[in-house]
């Protein structure tokens, strides 16, 4: 098993933590795993984006010009990495920004309202666990049990009561992506 | 009293310290290098530091200290003295670290680890001989060269239009928070000899208490060579024309004022 | 100690491999992308553990004289930073090699030159292994390509700098400075006793013993026949090394018709580029010299009399691709092929590279 993920969107849409989440979930799931961020300045409001790859073998590149998954949060995102899908691969996107949709056909194309879902959900701060929820329901790599651990890794132990409320995200994102 | 009474040991009235070797200092004569040099071995023989010290020799004429006192000693890149005494005073916090540096090393190329290391607090003294010119080099400008002085590269007299103003560094160093003994001395007469061990052994003492805060004992002193003057003269010179400019005393001891 | 896999960036990997080897100080200045190093060594405290000393300076040109001054007490000092920093860096190590004083600099590459960008780079291959500050002296330098290496070779870079007396150099990149792996930490090694340093550094400025002539730690020598000699024994030393540690690693290189040279974050990425060739039935092959200096000369002269061509693969306009020339001599083709001012070479590109540059 391998999967090859690059997550993009703006800066404090908490791209590169969900990153880091799956990377720790893996790491629970005793995968090979690199986390490799499109480092910056950029915080709030400019692009950003993390290569995550899972494997059961040792990982070469950690970086990359395909993708097995591409899971994408605006229109820049969108126009740079949907060519960079492998035929066959997942395209994730919320449509929420998106002015121009997805057009390709030869790779799985889903669609996550997250956005809506987390204000619904008054979790502006889970947005993020449900776009992972909906990944792991079309790409099932690591186990809930193990994201769970994994939360637990990354998250500082004085934020640890809001890891029920990241596993009700999950489980909105699982439900909701179509 | 006949020779072999002279050299007996109880009728030894001076000996210069044990840790000051025989070698011949390349110094000029009536250079103020060698007595302050002397001072610092006898202040720390008579701490009973020579085990325990480590100095750090600058880049210009005292570049050379290390050969004249027999301690452990590290020599320093052109300024950096202070650097490498706040890390070794933080990995040795036992050992008396002390700088030995000239106003070019301490005042020009080295103010910013100057200012750095007085500001941290570090438990080291610096030894700072303010002569106004480079020595070494053959008496070029320094920062605290003083107005009107001729060197080598301001050879019509110091312009402070030119070159801006004589750097009077000890008068910002006393108001750093983290220094404790800041003081100017010299060592042109006898009296201000035992002026300057005190304030270099009370330097040393404050190195050593645990109480921190840095140390600095400036030294106006002369370069009869690169002043092109006898050493008489340049003594001379140094207190109508270097003490006016750098008054002699101490600039802040916050032991006292406590 | 267990052994507790953990996921963790590069940088941090290289502050908790120093507190855990017996690391006596760090002296460091901020700059990106590198900053991790020291912000983990402060929130970790290790001051409070091991007794480690921690310090923020002034400037880089501080923080290497620091190292210098730290060094020169026998003990196990180091600092790291980024190409700017490291380019500010270069007199003092000039003065460490020349007071022969064993120290860890880590440099996390940026693209340059000047301010440049903060994006990963190998631009200073030069700097690195052919001086970059002034005199005839030599950098041990270790290119790591993993987190785990990053914290593997912090001990390993300690030890060739207190064996021969020299300062080494981790030379790494943005990428494995800023990504995240799986690492195996090293066990916790205790710092040395003020005793233990004095035996292992009988040369270093501890404070002298009246049973021995006091210690001089100096690159300073005025008399040129004296500092010839100086340096004639520099030069023997560096042979030794030479002769001793180098160190490499061979990836599907059997029986490669063409060979990769790449170091760090580069021969990551050439592995993979191995892979998507021989999927198409390329037989590539990838030589990555862990050390720098000393550079694996003769097993890239070995492979000049098998493969067809080499190509080197570099972060910048082509540096090491000269050892690479050198080491050949003119047996095969040798081709780079680099990506510049922080720009991060994909895995197709240097298929690419090896079909049109070498094919």
């Amino acid at each position: 098993m391998k999967e090859e993920i690059i997550i993009a969107g703006f800066g404090g849409q908490g791209v590169l933590s969900m990153g880091k989440i799956l990377a720790y979930s893996g790491l629970m799931q005793g995968k090979e795993v690199t986390w490799m961020p499109a480092y910056g300045p950029e915080q709030r409001g400019g692009t950003a984006n993390v290569t995550v790859i899972l494997s059961d073998e040792k990982i070469s590149s950690p970086i990359l010009n395909s993708y097995d998954t591409a899971i994408i949060l605006n229109q820049q995102s969108l126009d740079k990495f949907e060519k960079t899908v492998k035929p066959g691969g997942t395209l994730i996107y919320d449509p929420y920004g998106i002015t121009t949709e997805p057009t390709r056909t030869d790779i799985n194309i889903h669609k996550i309202n997250a956005m809506d879902a987390c204000i619904e959900m008054n979790a502006a701060k889970s947005f993020n666990m449900i776009l992972l929820g909906g990944f792991l329901k079309i790409r099932p790599i690591v186990e809930l049990e193990n994201v769970l651990k994994g939360l637990k890794k990354t998250l500082p132990e004085r934020h640890h009561h809001l890891i029920p409320m990241n596993e009700a995200a999950l489980k909105k994102g699982m439900e909701i992506i179509k | 009293m006949a020779l072999e009474d002279i050299i007996k040991p109880e009728n030894l009235v001076y000996k210069k310290p044990d840790i000051m070797n025989d070698n011949p200092m390349h110094y000029c004569p009536g250079c103020s290098h060698g007595v302050v040099h002397k001072l610092i071995a006898e202040v720390i023989e008579e701490m009973g530091l020579v085990e325990d010290t480590i100095g750090v020799t600058p880049v210009g004429c005292a570049v050379f200290a290390y050969n004249y006192i027999d301690i452990d000693w590290e020599e320093a890149a052109h300024g950096r003295a202070p650097a490498l005494a706040t890390a070794i005073k933080r990995l040795r916090p036992n050992k008396l670290v002390f700088t030995y540096q000239g106003d070019g090393d301490l005042a020009a190329i080295g103010t910013a680890e100057t200012i750095h290391a007085c500001n941290r607090g570090e438990s080291i003294a610096i030894i700072f001989i303010n002569n106004g010119i480079y020595g070494m080099t053959g008496g070029q400008m320094a920062p605290t060269t003083i107005e009107g002085m001729k060197t080598a590269t301001c050879p019509y007299g110091r312009d402070v239009k030119l070159n801006g103003y004589p750097l009077k560094i000890t008068n910002q160093l006393k108001d750093l928070e983290g220094t404790r003994y800041v003081t100017r001395q010299s060592v042109q007469t006898a009296a201000a000899v035992r002026k300057t061990k005190k304030a270099i052994r009370k330097a040393f003492e404050n190195c050593m208490d645990g109480k921190g805060g840095a140390n600095v004992v400036e030294v106006v002193s002369t370069c009869s060579s690169g002043w092109k003057l006898t050493p008489e003269k340049a003594n001379k010179w140094m207190e109508e024309n270097m003490f006016p400019q750098y008054p002699l005393g101490d600039l802040i001891d916050k032991d006292a004022n406590q | 100690m267990s052994e507790e896999v953990r996921l963790m960036k590069g940088n941090e990997a290289i502050a908790h491999a120093a507190i855990r080897c017996g690391c006596d100080g760090y002296f460091g200045y901020p700059i990106t992308p590198q900053s991790e190093v020291m912000e983990t060594l402060m929130e970790v405290e290790p001051w409070k553990e091991t007794g480690m000393v921690v310090l923020q300076a002034e400037s880089e040109v501080s923080s290497i004289n620091m190292v210098y001054g730290g060094a020169a007490t026998g003990k196990k000092v180091m600092t790291s930073s980024s190409s700017p920093g490291v380019s500010l860096m270069q007199e003092g190590i000039s003065y460490l090699a020349g007071a022969e004083l064993p120290a860890l600099i880590v440099n996390v590459m940026r693209g340059g030159p000047g301010l440049g960008t903060i994006q990963p780079s190998q631009s200073d291959y030069f700097q690195t292994t052919k001086g970059g500050g002034h005199g005839d002296y030599r950098l041990i330098a270790l290119a790591p390509a993993s987190v785990q290496e990053m914290a593997d070779f912090v001990g390993l870079a300690f030890d060739l700098a207190f064996k021969y007396r020299n300062p080494a150099i981790i030379l790494a990149d943005g990428v494995i400075g800023q990504m995240m792996e799986k690492v195996v930490l090293p066990d916790y090694k205790p710092r040395r006793t003020d005793e233990e340093v004095e035996k292992q550094c009988p040369w270093a400025a501890t404070g002298r013993k009246m049973s021995r002539k006091n210690n001089i730690i100096t690159s300073l020598e005025l008399k040129p026949e004296v500092m010839e000699q100086n340096n004639l024994r520099f030069q023997a030393k560096y042979k030794t090394i030479e002769e001793n540690e180098v160190r490499y690693e061979e990836i599907l290189c059997d029986d490669a018709e063409y060979l990769l040279v790449a170091f760090g974050c580069s021969a990551r990425i050439c592995q993979k580029a191995c892979e998507m060739a021989r999927a198409e039935g390329i037989k590539l092959g990838l030589l990555r010299p862990i050390t720098l200096w000393p550079f694996p000369t003769k097993v890239i002269a070995q492979y000049a009399n098998k493969v067809k061509a080499m190509l080197s693969v570099e972060l910048n306009a082509g540096q090491m691709v000269e050892d690479v020339r050198l080491a050949v001599n003119g047996k095969v083709p040798v081709e780079h092929y680099g990506r510049l001012g922080g720009i991060v070479f994909t895995p197709d590109e240097i298929v690419n590279a090896v079909k049109t540059k070498l094919m």
